[in-house]
């Protein structure tokens, strides 16, 4: 057990270099758009797993309202933070494969403005969290993160049902895609799904401790030590 | 493959935030770990 998060780290570390030599050397180049289409490889597997994470998010944040396990909360806290992260890789990497394709870095398109809106719910449940010392935070950002995800299947479907100029998904939205390019493409979202499990497993560990430790400080503070420190959190 | 700027520019800014991300926890996980020990000797 003591050597398993670092055999993990070693396989993964493995999975994505494979995987990054699938997208720039093995996978065809795209006769409309050349290596650029590449970024397609981060882009689409970055904003999968942030769906999923915030998906894991919404079920652990039901589970804490229903049972008020503090598991579930820091569960939701952990997947929160490190969907936001790969969020943010789906929001940077798309307008840099915007400016060559469509001559622009960015437009208020549906797809677009709702990405951006539901990362902004995040980064709000984050700032939740992180700043507010009330005993109520977890059950507030427990609520904030159910709205958040309901947000969810609209940014995923608002490419089937409206006109955008983001195009059709690869997978199931009648748009046909190579088969060694899709190949490539669940490769690295594998690749990357292994990367976020390490990194919310990390994430999950230091925050256990951190409450640990936070616990360890009141216990202090209610014995009566002069040297306990006071005030909020220095997370960042 | 012919080298992109737009792609090269892509995958950097990716490994940049992640790393970026990592190197955040492993701060705060240095800064708990010496919590930890001040703890421990008190």
């Amino acid at each position: 057990m003591k050597y398993l998060f670092p055999i993990l780290v070693i396989l993964t570390g493995i999975l994505l270099s494979y995987a990054l030599y699938q997208a720039l050397e093995v996978a065809p180049t795209d006769q409309q758009q050349g290596d650029v289409y590449r970024i397609i490889y981060y882009h689409v597997p970055s904003a999968w797993t942030a769906f999923l994470l915030f998906f894991v998010n919404f079920g652990a944040s039901i589970y804490y309202l229903i049972k008020r396990c503090e598991v579930a909360d820091i569960l939701a806290l952990t997947t929160a933070e490190v969907g936001v992260v790969f969020q943010t890789v789906n929001l940077v990497t798309g307008p840099i494969w915007a400016r060559p394709v469509w001559g622009i870095w960015w437009t208020w398109d549906l797809r677009l403005t709702s990405t951006l809106v539901l990362w902004l719910i995040y980064v709000s449940y984050l700032f939740l969290r992180r700043f507010s010392s009330s005993g109520e935070t977890p059950l507030l950002a427990a609520v904030l993160a159910i709205l958040g995800a309901l947000c969810v299947p609209f940014v995923y479907f608002s490419i089937w049902f409206f006109r955008t100029q983001h195009p059709q998904p690869v997978i199931g939205g009648g748009g046909s895609m190579d088969p060694r390019m899709l190949h490539t493409l669940l490769l690295n979202w594998l690749a990357f799904l292994c990367f976020a499990f390490l990194v919310c497993w990390s994430r999950f560990r230091l925050e256990k401790l951190q409450r640990e430790v936070d616990k360890a400080h009141a216990m202090r503070s209610l014995m009566g030590d002069p040297e306990e420190p006071q005030g909020a959190r220095d997370d960042f | 493959m012919t080298s992109n700027p737009y792609l090269f520019a892509a995958y950097a800014a990716t490994w940049i935030i992640h790393i970026a991300y990592l190197s955040t926890i492993m701060r705060r996980y240095a800064r708990l770990k010496r919590e930890v020990d001040e703890l421990n000797r008190k």
